[in-house]
């Protein structure tokens, strides 16, 4: 939170659809200037949430609070509605032209024209689409669409902006570029936002912080660093991209360090556990090495295990490798090391960790 | 074959003259559809955008009911309507069984079903999120079924054309609630059907180019809808 004080605050949220209970978030509060991100997979509640949280969809139990002040009677969610804006996956404009539709929330709000024509032409800039001013918005392409919905939704120089993955049906070029601008203006303007995707790409370099979402519950929210690499359960951890998950018992213990049992092959990892308490190991496949037998013992890392390849998936830039070391174990490699180290499956090779790139889940037994 | 090309020649003739019988009952065919239509917009735009927007019970039956209503025999509209304005019937106080009036009436019931069902397809095809879309931008909800009409324009259209299309080409209702009266409730298909049954060719045949005009011009309007380019 880089804002001063908190200018969303949703307590106990609770929204039923159809019977069920799609969305269940006890608390959640957004700083002001802040940008979070939820991810999660498709049907995790992120719009529900984002819905709800801009009073589109009805609560079924719950509170909003803005600048501290509830969000509940019919004039006072107008008023709120006033002071967001939201842009969804597909660009939604309206039949008329690109100028109209970044004018429509302007107008919409009765304000005069030339303070319209002011905010659209800057609007319209900042994105980079102002050529298209004239033209109907029925005639530009999918990017440049998106472009004029995202400035649409800022002329109106909302307090907190809301964003239902609007990356998603892009392709990657544009994607690329207007991520890059949006980046740029949201760190310009400041304004609150709270954006949703699937892509936790996306989601890592927009955010100030990130909430990972299933079932319509936040599974855990923290700065992006923390999410990523000390994710509090299996879902978020395979969510953000641990490729090896691994469930273990402690048989020994050191000093700051601890050695568990999986599948009969002895890992060593860092932190005090004793010793019959089940643990779950998460390895980053970045933070996997993999040599070429004989080994050398000069690398640091005290986990060292030989194995054989079970498969490579190429993934653009590099290459998913993934192992049978007694047990499963996920490498990224370059497609330039695949080549060095002449890696194919079925292939005989050594697998190296350190004991700290390890993030180790405990296992507690759920309390009655 | 020459009582064929005499009445299409007599047609033409009657058409570029202008003939005043002709024209007078063109005129009085376009104001009772027109004004049938227009009603029928007023009363089928509001109803059908709000059945769209709405959520309540029996949704799907009131769906059907329009849906039906689209398909009207104009016949049975007729005698409905005959029975209700009739002397001793229980609208029969209005007297106005056997004028314009009455055809007006008979005629937006017809068209009021095809543009309620029209403006519901309309309003249902329109993106899922546009609404949540419109609120967000701050809309009232006032405004924003405002917007949502403005974006439906092109099929509502096609709604008024098809509205339009299906009364003034209607023949059942408008003879028998109107009676079809010289220059008083005589429309171009009463015409054609009691000039035809005379042998009359000439005024019927030249009543028929003009429907045949209209139907065209509906058509095309249609047809432009149709080819727009699709909305992204």
């Amino acid at each position: 939170m880089n804002g001063s004080g908190l200018i969303l605050e949703g307590k106990d949220l609770q929204v039923y659809k159809g019977g069920s209970l799609v969305l269940e978030v006890p608390v959640l509060r957004i700083g002001e200037g802040e940008v979070l991100s939820l991810i999660g997979p498709n049907g995790a509640g992120k719009t529900t949430l984002l819905q709800t949280l801009a009073r589109l969809i009805k609560l079924s139990r719950g509170e909003i609070l803005f600048k501290g002040e509830k969000v509940f009677s019919n004039h006072s969610v107008f008023d709120y509605r006033r002071k967001l804006a939201m842009v969804f996956q597909e660009p939604l404009l309206f039949d008329t032209t690109v100028f109209e539709n970044v004018a429509s929330g302007l107008k919409i709000r009765g304000i005069n024209r030339s303070e319209t024509a002011k905010r659209v032409d800057e609007n319209l800039e900042q994105f980079g689409v102002s050529h298209l001013k004239g033209r109907s918005a029925r005639k530009i392409s999918g990017g440049e669409a998106q472009r004029v919905a995202l400035a649409r939704a800022l002329a109106i120089q909302p307090e907190v902006f809301f964003l239902d993955e609007p990356f998603a049906s892009l392709d990657p070029p544009s994607r690329e570029s207007l991520i890059e601008d949006l980046e740029r203006i949201l760190r310009k303007t400041g304004t609150t936002t709270i954006f949703a995707t699937h892509d936790r790409m996306e989601a890592l370099r927009l955010s100030d912080r990130i909430a990972v979402m299933n079932g319509g519950k936040i599974l855990q929210i923290g700065p992006p660093a923390e999410v990523m690499n000390q994710p509090l359960d299996e879902f978020v951890a395979s969510f953000v991209g641990m490729e090896t998950i691994l469930t273990g018992q402690v048989i020994k213990r050191d000093r700051g360090s601890f050695v568990a049992s999986i599948m009969g092959q002895e890992v060593e990892a860092v932190g005090e556990i004793g010793v019959g308490e089940s643990v779950v190991f998460c390895i980053r496949p970045e933070n996997v090495t993999l040599t070429v037998p004989p080994h050398k013992e000069s690398s640091s890392a005290r986990n060292i295990f030989p194995g054989k390849i079970l498969k490579t998936i190429p993934m653009g830039l590099y290459y998913k490798v993934q192992l049978d070391c007694g047990f499963l174990l996920v490498a990224y490699v370059t497609g330039h090391s695949l080549e060095n180290l002449s890696l194919t499956e079925g292939q005989e090779i050594v697998a190296s960790f350190k004991a700290t790139a390890i993030h180790v889940i405990r296992k507690t037994k759920k309390a009655l | 074959m020459d009582l064929i090309f005499e009445g299409i020649w007599k047609a033409f003739y009657l058409l570029a003259t202008f003939d005043p019988e002709v024209m007078q009952i063109t005129l009085l065919s376009l104001q009772v559809s027109g004004t049938a239509t227009f009603i029928s917009l007023l009363i089928g735009i509001s109803i059908g955008t709000t059945v769209a927007l709405a959520e309540f019970p029996g949704r799907k039956f009131v769906v059907s009911l329009i849906n039906t209503g689209m398909g009207l025999p104009p016949v049975v509209v007729g005698l409905f309507v005959t029975i209700f304005l009739w002397r001793n019937g229980p609208l029969g106080f209005l007297g106005v069984l056997y004028t314009p009036t009455a055809m007006i009436i008979a005629q937006a019931i017809i068209a009021t079903p095809i543009v309620m069902g029209i403006t519901l397809a309309a309003i249902q095809a329109l993106p899922k999120n546009l609404r949540l879309q419109i609120l967000s931008l701050g809309a009232t909800r006032f405004q924003m079924v405002w917007i949502l009409v403005k974006e439906a324009r092109l099929p509502l259209l096609a709604g008024v054309m098809a509205g339009f299309g299906g009364v003034i080409s209607e023949v059942g209702a408008s003879i028998m609630v109107g009676g079809n009266i010289k220059g008083y409730s005589r429309v171009l298909t009463t015409a054609t059907v009691m000039e035809t049954s005379r042998g009359n060719f000439d005024i019927a045949i030249a009543l028929g180019v003009i429907l045949l005009l209209l139907a065209y011009f509906i058509n095309m309007v249609l047809t432009h809808v149709q080819q727009r380019e699709r909305p992204r």
